[in-house]
């Protein structure tokens, strides 16, 4: 019964789905006030809709229907309670049906905090919204129905995946899906104003608060993965390059480009249909993402059971939805007025040289992930493309974008002077020089492409710094007059200062953890030790465990420096009852500066055991830069002038400097 | 002239969609081959000429003369390759329990991190050929690891798979051809489908 309700809640979202996808539009296009005030409660109800069917399903999941058929191929009675919640997601059908509900979601925060947008803006965001979320809540129903029965039901389920079964990949797809769909608000700011013909200062700021919160939602999403790979799939490793996880950065980089872009056009009211043309590839790229993960046209370790069928109907999706707005944007875009000009090193020059080179990285990505296609499409010769290509290709490009990001906050807008920013540097070039030195001399041996790596992460880390001491003064006035000035900087100013030494401080790590890494990979038995990066391992006992639903073979490491006891590691391994598969889960020892990471690999007969060791230096950065960015978005997106509600009225109280004339 | 830039972006899309839909229709007209279509450069062309040294000390390497004579899978793996970790349990089965000699052609990998790779999850290989460079990868046609062949008595490449193995992939398509590469004379009526 309670599936069925969820069924029937799922039609009647569509349906209202329709309605407010036409009625508001067309109420825009006649001027009709009330066609138009249609859309902000349909938006609600759609919501409420999508939510109840999500919960219905949820439901089914957490009393183990085995009679609805999603239930009985993806849960499994004995899974634990977070297992169960988190399986209603793990599978292609639940996932959809999150998507739909975050998508809803958005667009009734749209509703419920668009009040100071106008009223045909704000009718046709939600009608494009709700455009989208038709075409999407017609796939579920006609391919993809989450509630079918199955008749006689199962006496258990088939469980969940494993490797799944874990909460750290519990919030990740939420929070990569909230990122994913977070960018169709952008989407539909940009498709309606192309059906406006207006793009100006004040869009731009209505468009950067949601842009930004799906930057947010994308880049923990994003950090989470990769966090989980490392310590889950247990060999070191924590990005690798596949398709699933370039589907994810794409619209990343793209989003990235596009924060940087929309302050262009906020402060300089230039670079419009560039700014449009990001806020559409950005979403695109989350629908094709979706669309080479679900049809099979990508194979893929995380990919969910593929079907053409499905296939075709995503892309017709494509089609239609970015197809639809590219068409638009060739049709309308060309009219746009350019506002301010301005000199190459500038600012705003800075900030397209990001947009450069964040576009041709995500390009690179999309190459890279479409490349097997190509080649069988094209009846190319065939070449490889994996880890090594990427790595080779895209690390080029971002070194430089790195390096600009560190230059780029000094210039001025309309015309920098880099003689100036450069000799406001030079401290910033004087702390890279130690900062690399100590590195070398700390690390001397390893490749000279990790101390570049370093270089580049120390220079945007000290340059970043720099900016924000002459922004508060600091050496040009008493430390407590800087003090007060830091307090009084704007959010979005401290926003981008803790974003970029986040960025800094993940690209060590990322370094780090690369290029530093020893690994050891040995047969031992119970007793023996090994040394990697100046530990003492001691292999002292395996012993067997039980756990809910599996078995354990839990090992025991005394890990020994200088003779001293340093710390004990106690890594597992997991067969799981249902699936009969098995996990590694690594035991990892976390400082500041490394981790010391253990995994107990198969029985190699007798009391001897497959055991790898990884010392991995700066491993933990990675994550401390992640959550730096995360914050630095947040804060900004705390700015009050970004505020959802009421950033307009606020404008005049700002400084005039920073305010471009004729930008209300 | 400035108005065409705008089209770009449309037209690089139609593209696209031009590719993955005929992709999919490819896919769909013979659910055999999906998703791992056998590229028309290599099915039943006789194993390009190549010799790659062993990986192991204990295990040969490969080279164009050991075809012939039996039914044999070769598999492309690397340890970088996540995939392959998912269906190396599989390929070891498939070995250990004497369905059909597998070969392994361990592509772009180190050497010493192969061998831990293989310590780790087991090693079922007859033979494992070492190709550092990727050069007879390319030969064999691999663009993406793991890749899986079936070579009939002859000598001939007669199925090629694109990614991981998985049981119902055996079930359904592999273990169906290896019994009729095995039975029929001419290797040629084996063709997915049948």
């Amino acid at each position: 019964m309670i599936a069925e309700l969820g069924h029937f809640a799922l039609v009647l979202a569509l349906m209202v789905a329709l309605v407010q996808g036409v009625v508001p539009m067309v109420g825009a296009a006649r001027g009709d006030i009330r066609l138009m005030d249609m859309a902000p409660p349909a938006a609600t109800v759609q919501l409420a809709l999508v939510a109840a069917a999500f919960g219905a399903l949820t439901y089914s999941y957490v009393v183990s229907d085995f009679s609805v058929l999603n239930v009985a191929q993806n849960s499994h009675s004995l899974k634990p309670m977070l297992y169960k919640i988190s399986g209603v997601w793990g599978n292609h059908e639940g996932s959809l049906v999150l998507w739909v509900l975050i998508l809803a979601l958005y667009g009734g925060l749209v509703a419920l905090f668009g009040g100071n947008l106008p009223p045909t803006l704000k009718a046709r965001v939600l009608a494009v919204q709700a455009i989208v979320a038709f075409g999407f809540l017609a796939f579920l129903l006609l391919t993809s129905n989450p509630f079918e029965r199955i008749f006689p039901p199962p006496m258990d389920g088939n469980d969940l995946n494993p490797l799944l079964q874990d909460p750290g990949l519990a919030f990740h797809p939420p929070m990569l899906y909230a990122g994913y769909v977070g960018l169709s608000t952008a989407f539909s700011f940009a498709v309606a104003a192309l059906i406006e013909g207006k793009v100006d200062a004040a869009w731009a700021r209505w468009v950067r608060p949601w842009t930004l919160a799906a930057w947010i939602f994308l880049t923990a999403g994003i950090a989470l993965g990769s966090w989980w790979a490392y310590y889950e799939l247990g060999w070191g490793g924590f990005w690798f390059w596949d398709p699933v996880e370039n589907a994810s950065f794409m619209p990343w980089l793209v989003a990235t480009a596009l924060l940087h872009s929309a302050i262009v056009v906020e402060k300089r009211d230039t670079l419009k249909s560039w700014t449009i043309l990001l806020a559409i590839v950005g979403f695109s790229l989350s629908l094709i993402g979706t669309f080479l993960v679900r049809s099979g046209v990508l194979t893929s370790v995380h990919a969910f059971a593929s079907d053409p069928e499905r296939g075709i109907f995503i892309l017709l999706l494509l089609v239609i939805a970015i197809g639809g707005s590219l068409l638009l944007f060739a049709w309308r875009a060309p009219s746009m007025q350019a506002g301010g000009l301005f000199r190459p090193v500038s600012r705003e020059g800075g900030l397209i040289l990001n947009n450069l080179l964040m576009s041709m990285a995500a390009a690179v990505v999309l190459i890279g992930t479409l490349f097997p296609l190509m080649v069988d499409a094209l009846n190319l010769p065939k070449i490889s493309v994996g880890a090594p290509w990427f790595n080779i290709v895209f690390v080029p490009l971002m070194m430089p974008a790195i390096v600009v990001a560190g230059i780029g906050p000094l210039l001025a807008w309309k015309r920098g002077d880099l003689k100036t920013a450069m000799a406001r540097l030079k401290y910033a070039a004087i702390g890279t020089v130690l900062i690399t030195a100590a590195a070398l001399w700390l690390a001397w041996g390893y490749s000279m492409g990790s101390f570049l790596g370093i270089a580049v992460a120390a220079w945007l880390g000290t340059a970043t710094l720099t900016e924000l001491a002459g922004r508060i003064g600091l050496g040009r006035m008493p430390v407590g007059n800087s003090l007060r000035r830091a307090g009084g900087l704007p959010r979005s100013a401290w926003g981008m200062t803790v974003t970029h030494l986040g960025l800094a401080v993940t690209v060590a790590g990322i370094t780090g953890a690369s290029l530093w890494r020893t690994e050891s990979i040995q047969v031992m038995e119970i007793g023996d030790s090994v040394e990697v990066g100046g530990y003492e391992f001691v292999f002292d006992k395996v012993e067997n465990l039980r756990g809910p639903n599996y078995f354990i073979e839990r090992a025991t490491f005394t890990v020994r420096r200088d003779g001293e006891v340093y710390t004990v590691m106690e890594p597992e391994k997991r067969r799981y009852m249902v699936q009969q598969r098995e996990t590694t889960e690594a035991a990892i020892f976390t400082t500041p500066m490394k981790d010391l990471y253990a995994v107990l690999g198969d029985r190699a007969g007798g009391d001897t055991w497959v055991t790898r060791i990884y010392h991995s230096p700066l491993v933990p950065w990675m994550w401390i830069g992640s959550l730096l960015m995360i914050l630095g978005g947040t804060l900004s997106l705390s700015d009050r002038r970004l505020r959802v509600g009421a950033p307009s009225r606020r404008r005049p109280a700002k400084p005039a400097a920073a305010q471009p004339a004729g930008a209300e | 002239m400035r108005r065409l830039i705008f089209i770009v972006p449309l037209v690089v899309f139609a593209g696209f969609v031009g590719a993955t839909g005929w992709y999919i229709m490819e896919i769909q007209r013979d659910s055999q081959r999906a998703p791992n279509i056998i590229g028309a450069g290599e099915q039943n062309k006789p194993v390009p000429e190549f010799e790659l040294p062993p990986l192991l000390d204990d295990l040969p390497g490969i080279a164009t003369g050991d075809f012939g004579g039996e039914v044999i899978m070769v598999n492309v793996f690397a340890s970088w390759c996540i995939p392959c970790r998912a269906e190396h349990p599989l390929i070891t089965r498939i070995g250990e329990e004497g369905i059909v000699p597998v070969w392994g052609i361990n592509y772009k990998n180190k050497r010493e991190e192969a061998i831990a790779w293989l310590d780790e999850l087991g090693n079922s290989y007859e033979r494992i050929g070492f190709d550092l460079s990727g050069r007879v990868g390319i030969e064999w046609g691999v663009y993406g690891v793991p890749e899986t062949f079936l070579i009939d008595k002859s000598g001939r490449i007669r199925f090629k798979h694109v990614g991981p193995l998985t049981s119902s992939d055996l079930k359904e398509t592999i273990f169906p051809m290896i019994d009729c590469l095995n039975k029929r004379p001419q290797a040629e009526t084996c063709l997915s489908g049948s």
